[in-house]
Order: C-alpha cells, then structure tokens, then sequence
C-alpha cells in the first residue's frame, strides 16, 4: 500500500464493520395461496454471497482509497476484474459518494493483502454485494475529512458547506477543488465530524446506465493484460505436458537437441511438465513440441465419458416419495463437462529468487496464491509479493492460481524470470472444467398442484480447494475426512433453492470425487441443476395441461419473482404465432437475492442445427449499479447458455478432453447467437443482489423449453448436439 | 537469422527472426506490439486479427517473411492520434467489451468488413468467427451496424 506522500491522504476506515445481514431475506412475503407452500432451503435464509460476505466483513473496512493533490481519487479494490465490470461499478460507488466526477476515479486492484484474510475473494456474485456500504463508507470518510478541510480554511461550520463535482462550496460562493484540500485534508489534527452515507433516494450516478471506465483502452488495444506486461528479463516459457490428465515426466529423452534449437534458452522439469524459456512464445512453443518426453501415467487414464456416466448414475441418491402412489413425472438429464475457455489462456510472470519472489497475474484468490507459493518456495509469506493482474475472463478458471504456482515452480527452477503462457491445447485439456453432472428429478402432482419435487444431483466432485481465498479454509478444502466434499455441500446448499410452491422440495448433491481438474464454472451448481429444474417445470406443466409462463405465475412464491416473468412476457409477445420448426420457450432463476426471465425464440427447423434467433430478458437485482453492465452480464450469461445448451462441451477420453481449441469446442459464436435481444432491468427496491452469474440458468431453461417446444424431442442430454466432430488434436 | 523490413502501424521496422516464425510473435515479443492477442495458435479464435495491406490476416499463422515489404496495421494503428476511427467510435457508444481480451481482433475484423461492403447484412455479420468468450456478440453486432451509420454506410 506504500507510504502516504505529502501529495496524498489517505482514507483507511477505521469505524466498526456495521454491515448487517438480513437473515430473512427472501423478499415479500410468499402469496401464492392455491399451491402447496414450500418451506424455506438453506440458500433461502443463507446464501453463499452473504456467507462471504459474513466472512469478509470483519476486514471489510480496510479499503484504502487515496484522494491526490491533482483531484484524482483512487480506490484500490480487493477483487479481481475479469469482464464483469466491478471496476466501473466500485468507482461509480465512489463518485456517487464524494460528489466528483467518474473520470475522476481510478480503481486499481489490490496486491495480495494477507491481512484482509477472508476478503480478497472474487467469486459467488459477492464483489458488489460485498463492498456496496464499505466502498460508500470509504468515500464518505474522505468527503466528510474534505469538506472538514474546507471548513478550517474558509473559518466556518461544515455543517454549512456542500460539496458538487469535485469541489468543496460555501453558501456564499466560494469553491475550492478536492485536489487542493487533499494535504490539509490529512492532517490528523483536524476536527471531523462523523461521515454520513449519502441517501439513496439522493443517488444520481448509482443506478444510471454507465460505459465501463476501461472501455477506451480496450478498443485502442492498450488494456494490458498479465502477458502484454513488461516484466524485465522475463523470457516466454510454455510447458509440454502430458498425454493424460495429472501425468507426470519419467524421462526428458531429447533435451540437449531442444536446448539447441533456434531462440531457446533453458529446458526444466516441473511437477506438471517440462518447461522451456525461449527468446520467443513461437520457438518456446516449437520447443515443447520438439521435445521427446516419456511419461508416467496420469490420475484418470480409465475414465472416459461411459465410465464417469456409469459412476455419476450409481451415486445419485435415491428418492424418497415411491412413484405408485400419485401421478407424476420422473426425468433424467446428463451434462457433459464444459471448460472455463477464457480468451486469456492460463498465464503468469514469476520473478523468484533466493530470497523474494514476485508474481503477476490474473488472480481471483490471491492470498491463497501467496501463501501457497510462500510454502512451495521455502520463502516467508511477506518475501512473496503478488500483484493482481486484470484478467481476459475468467467464469471461475481464476478462482485457482494454478498458473502462478507453475511459474513460481519454473522461475525457481531456471533461476530466472519467466512469462508462462498455457497453449489453448492445454488450457482445454489440462485446465479445468466445470465438473460433468447426472441428475434425477421426480415431481409429483394431483388436483392441479404439485405436491412433492425431488431432485438427486451427482456431480463429478468440484475442486474448492481455493477455499474463501486464504490458507485456512484452503486446508479444511484440502483435509482428506470431510475436506472439499464437505466443502461442496456447503456452497451446494447455500446456493440451489427452488423458487416454486412446489410442496415438499429436497435438492440434494452426491459428489464423485476423481483426481481431475474441474473448478466453480459460471452459476456453480446452478446451471445444470436449476436448468433441469426449469425443463422438469415445462413437463410439469403439460402434464397439467397448463401454459408455461401461466403455469410459474401460479407457483413462483413472490410477486417480485412474477414482476420479471410477466415483464418478458409482454415485452416477448408469449404465445405469439410461429412457423413450424420455431417456438418460444422460458426460463427462471432467483439467487444471491437477484431474479431473473428469460424467454428465447429458437429456430430449429434443422433440429441438428439450431440458433436462438431472440431473447427478451428482465432482471431485478434489488439495487442496480450500472444498468449497462448489469445487462452486459446477461448477455453474457445467455451466449453462455446457447453454448452449453446446444454445442459446447468436452468429451472424456481415457483421462483426456478430446477438445483442444474452438475449433473443437463449439463455444458460440457471432453465427449462433440472436440477432434480436432486449434486456430489462428492473427499478431499485432494496439491497444489491448477485448480478454476474445469475443469467445463466434461466437461460439454460428457456432454450431446452423452446427446443422441446419446436422440435417435440425432450432434451435430456447436454449439449444437445454434441457429435465429435473433429480429428483431435494428438496427445 | 534473416531480416525482415515491413511497416507495422505506418513505421518501418526490421525484425531479425528465423522466416517461419509466426507474426504474432515477431510483433509482440521482438516488437513489443502488444494489441493482437494470443488465443489459439491456429487461426480459429482470430483474438489476433490484424491487417496486412488493408486485408484482415491472423497473424498466428502468418509466417513473419509473409510480411516483407507489406504495411501490418494493428489495433494500436487504427485511430489517428487521439482522433478514434469510427468502429472504435462505435464499440464505445455501444459499450461492447467486458474482458475486452477478443476485442482488438473483433474490431479490426469489423474494420476490415466494412471496408469490403459499407452496410453489411446480419449474413455479413454472421461471418466474422471472432470469439468473443464473454459473449459480447449482440453488442458487436449493434456497433457494427452503428459503424456503418457513422461511416455514411
């Protein structure tokens, strides 16, 4: 964080962390009356943001924003930007509560801070969530210091001044710049009275659609990213890895041929490979293909798509109401495996040396990193120095450091500065992937209301070995009794809920723990699990004879929730007529106290080949920030949700993705997407809710519901077209 | 190793690079042109979508003695000083990026695009391959047609 210069104050927020948390949070009350009212889940009293925010709130007020002599305020955000646009949105938060301009404020993200312990976490839609009051608060101690600054140079109340763009005004006129009260601002003599929030009902900034603040570096290619950094000394090292899943290196069998190859400077043998450090990231990469390496076996060589499907059916719990008894409807549905694939593949700089270290690189959990690292090199954990580099998306891949660790392994071992970049091959095959999923649900109904909903998940084990971003919980993940399967019930409970009176509702996870590498993906559980639902909700209500949207307006629990369905309902034309081979079909989803619809229009005459040709999506998130951002995350969950519907997954091969590039896993693009998407934000009515991840179930519904709809073929297995349709890549 | 004179973003440079060598690589690692980003390797992400001679190419699989003698543009070449060429213009009014790691690639194709057609179709648009992983699509779309507008398409 560095000493404070004369040129700068600096606000730490030393108030007690008054962050309150709501248990009872649902919202109004539940109003259906005819359905059969579904007591509360956990994630309905306790969701996993709030857990991380509980978490991270007795350090919530450590941020540190700086107000310089120039007016420029910067905040320094423990989080990790990747896309989703906490960076606007913070600084917005800032700008709201100061009174100053947007382009006044930066927002830089924070280096490691080990002693934020449980608040550097970017994950669980928390970021917003978490840092809505401390972020004003900060803001509002720097305002209140500098209007205190004012008061003492003009010999007047504060109480009698205002502030407005950028400036400290009197009643009779007079002004003075931020910039020029910040020194006296921080002298710690002065008499400051105690900082007030801004009103919301006050807000100008907070809630009016904004561009992000990155925006013009980004389209002028000048947004640097952790390879575009200039990190002297530090030589492009790729890695040859294994031909299987966790394989290990017996034998380097060519090294001195490779050494001499043209550009290439040092070759070492790492846990997870063998690395080579070369003048440039093309010869670095005709190295590692160069290199002859033989190979001890891998962690799942006998694991392929049958075996795991095989494994996941036999750990799905059983239900617990018999099928005789009543009517109903029982469903199976598969989802394959699905990589992170962000543009950005898994890179970072390591700088280590006998006795520090420095890392750079895209980090949503970075003490966890520093301190891993720390260990991992024999350093103490205050010779590791982590910077948090802005990332080229994320959807979960960053939770792990698993790039930075490498590179630490290979800067040690070559004793030099290294700039490590994954191929796409390998950030495919060897990175991780959201963990394939089997699940079994059964409903049953009788005169007109379902009575009972039952829902068995079984999921390939999610890796949470990052913990809540630090060593701690890190270890409890990594514990071999309880460990990260009890870890998984946790953000498993904290998270799935049905929004439905569906009568007696019991979702419940058994995971297959393999020794593979999967990690949170966009939505976690969610996605399969509340995109089943949401199928099982369009076959309940044929079975009932009833229209979909009418069929959730009857059983949704709140009118909040039936506001969103009903909005892209007119705004979607439901029920409108269409030619054969297209249908409309919808989706809901609620969580981290955020709801969403979604209704697609699909094109599916060629059932082999369809497109989502429209979207209408509403979205009420309790208290919207950006509008645009907000809306940008929804577009984004909804090409997620084409992709991972219809196309977009890995195949299993005795311990190996056969994906390697896009070419192979069919992520969409510009040709599979609508040419025709409306987005709704609905007005503020309370707290922010989760806003990054929330898109995507509701999504995933509503495109399985339009598909059944238009083609009558009942979606069970995702993605839905999924041949291999490609020569692999070899091994 | 040879020498290779081109022009990359209105300067002459020479790089001294084995002929094979991919431009990407002969751009951001000897070079130190940093705006067209890695994605595959193998031209079908186009996250490094650059032009040579006004066309778009992918640098990834353009041997670096492709470029002797020809004018590379990059991402950092298209606007005129602080002066922003239209499609940049357009990709701000639309807000299109999120990670924005795709969107240097995803410009110069729509650059190159309407360079070849001034009011393309949803068909024309459908085929730039571009991935964009955040799913920006519906945005690029809106600011490509808003490109047009301002360039009197």
């Amino acid at each position: 964080m560095g000493t404070p210069t004369r040129r700068q104050i600096l606000a730490f927020l030393v108030a007690a962390p008054t962050l309150t948390i709501a248990v009872n949070l649902t919202g109004d009350e539940p109003t259906a009356e005819a359905a059969i009212p579904t007591p509360p889940a956990p994630a309905d009293l306790i969701d996993l943001g709030e857990l991380l925010i509980l978490a991270a709130a007795p350090t919530s007020n450590m941020l540190i924003l700086t107000v310089e002599s120039d007016g420029m305020v910067t905040l320094q955000l423990p989080r990790e930007e990747v896309g989703q646009g906490i960076t606007t949105a913070t600084a917005m938060l800032v700008a709201e509560e100061m009174d100053i301009p947007l382009s006044q404020v930066r927002v830089r993200l924070d280096d490691a801070r080990p002693e934020l312990l449980f608040n550097q976490l970017t994950g669980g839609s928390n970021t917003i969530r978490a840092v809505y009051e401390p972020v004003r608060r900060a803001a509002a101690a720097a305002r209140t210091r500098l209007v205190a600054a004012a008061a003492a140079r003009w010999d007047t109340e504060a109480s009698s001044l205002r502030t407005q763009e950028g400036e400290v005004v009197s009643l009779d006129g007079l002004h003075i710049s931020f910039g020029e009260l910040a020194v006296e601002a921080a002298n710690t003599a002065l008499s400051v009275g105690s900082p007030a929030l801004k009103p919301e009902s006050e807000f100008t900034l907070i809630g009016k659609a904004t561009s992000r603040i990155d925006a013009r570096a980004m389209v002028t290619g000048t947004q640097q990213y952790t390879l575009d950094l200039d990190v002297p000394g530090a030589l492009p090292t790729m890695v040859r890895r294994p031909p299987s899943i966790n394989g290990t290196v017996r034998s380097v069998d060519n090294a001195a041929a490779v050494r001499a190859m043209p550009g290439v400077v040092d070759l070492a043998v790492i846990q997870t490979g063998v690395a080579v450090a070369a003048e440039t990231f093309g010869q670095a990469l005709d190295a590692t293909r160069a290199l002859k390496v033989t190979w001890n076996a891998g962690t799942v060589d006998s694991e392929s798509d049958a075996t795991i499907k095989k494994k996941l059916r036999a750990a799905a719990l059983p239900f617990v109401v018999p099928p005789l008894l009543t009517q109903h409807v029982d469903a199976e549905f598969d989802f394959a495996f699905a990589s992170h694939a962000p543009l950005e593949t898994n890179s970072a700089i390591a700088d280590v040396r006998a006795d520090r270290a420095e890392i750079w690189a895209g980090l949503k959990s970075p003490i966890v990193a520093q301190q891993t690292i720390a260990q991992e090199l024999g350093l103490s954990e205050d010779a590791v120095k982590v910077h948090v580099i802005q990332g080229g998306g994320s959807f979960g891949r960053r939770l792990f450091f698993d790039s930075a660790l490498e590179a630490a392994r290979i800067s040690k071992a070559m004793k030099r500065p290294v700039k490590l970049m994954w191929s796409r091959i390998d950030d495919m095959r060897h990175g991780r992937a959201r963990a394939a999923s089997h699940h079994k649900i059964r409903a049953t109904y009788a005169l007109g209301n379902v009575l009972t909903f039952e829902h068995r998940v079984a999921s390939v084990e999610t890796d949470f070995r990052h913990g809540l971003g630090e060593i701690l919980t890190a270890m409890a993940a990594n514990l071999p009794v309880g460990g990260n399967l009890s870890f998984a019930q946790t953000v498993f409970l904290t998270t799935i809920k049905s929004p439905y009176n569906f009568g007696v509702t019991t979702q419940l996870l058994n995971e297959v723990p393999l020794k593979m590498h999967t990690g949170s993906w966009r939505s976690v559980y969610s996605a399969n699990t509340r995109g089943a639902e949401e199928i099982m909700v369009d076959e309940l209500a044929r079975k009932l004879g009833k229209d979909p949207v009418a069929f959730r307006r009857e059983f949704l629990k709140t009118d909040k929730q039936r506001a969103v369905l009903n909005k892209v309902a007119t705004e979607g034309k439901w029920g409108q007529s269409l030619p054969a081979g297209f249908a409309q079909g919808v989706g809901f989803h609620e969580e981290y106290k955020s709801c969403t619809a979604c209704m697609v229009t699909i094109d599916a005459r060629d059932t082999k080949n369809p497109r989502v040709v429209k979207a209408v999506i509403a979205a009420d998130y309790g208290r919207p920030i950006n509008p645009r951002g907000l809306e940008a995350q929804l577009l984004g969950g909804l090409t997620d949700a084409i992709a991972t519907t219809l196309r977009a997954g890995l195949h299993l091969d005795r311990g190996l993705p056969l994906e390697g590039s896009y070419s192979q896993f069919h992520y969409a693009r510009q040709k599979d997407s609508p040419t025709d998407v409306k987005i709704f934000i609905m007005p503020p009515n309370g707290e922010p809710g989760g806003a990054g991840e929330l898109g995507v179930p509701a999504a995933v519904g509503a495109i399985a519901n339009a598909y059944a709809r238009a083609t009558g073929i009942a979606p069970r297995s995702f993605p839905i077209n999924f041949p291999v349709d490609f020569e692999p890549f070899p091994r | 190793m040879p020498n290779y004179t081109f022009s990359v973003n209105g300067k002459t440079v020479t790089v001294d690079a084995p002929a094979d060598l991919p431009l990407l690589w002969a751009l951001r690692d000897k070079l130190g042109v940093k705006g067209p980003k890695y994605g595959c390797g193998i031209n079908v992400c186009k996250a490094c979508t650059s032009h040579i001679n006004g066309k778009a190419v992918n640098p990834c699989v353009v041997p670096v003695a492709d470029a002797q003698g020809k004018e590379v543009t990059t991402i950092e070449g298209l606007a005129d000083g602080d002066i922003l060429h239209p499609v940049q213009q357009a990709w701000l009014e639309q807000d299109v990026a999120q990670c924005g790691y795709c969107q240097p690639g995803q410009i110069m194709a729509a650059v190159a695009l309407l360079k070849r057609t001034k009011k393309p179709t949803d068909a024309d648009i459908d085929a730039i391959e571009n991935v964009c992983r955040c799913g920006t699509y519906f945005r690029v779309r809106k600011a490509i047609k808003r490109a047009a507008e301002l360039m009197g398409g």
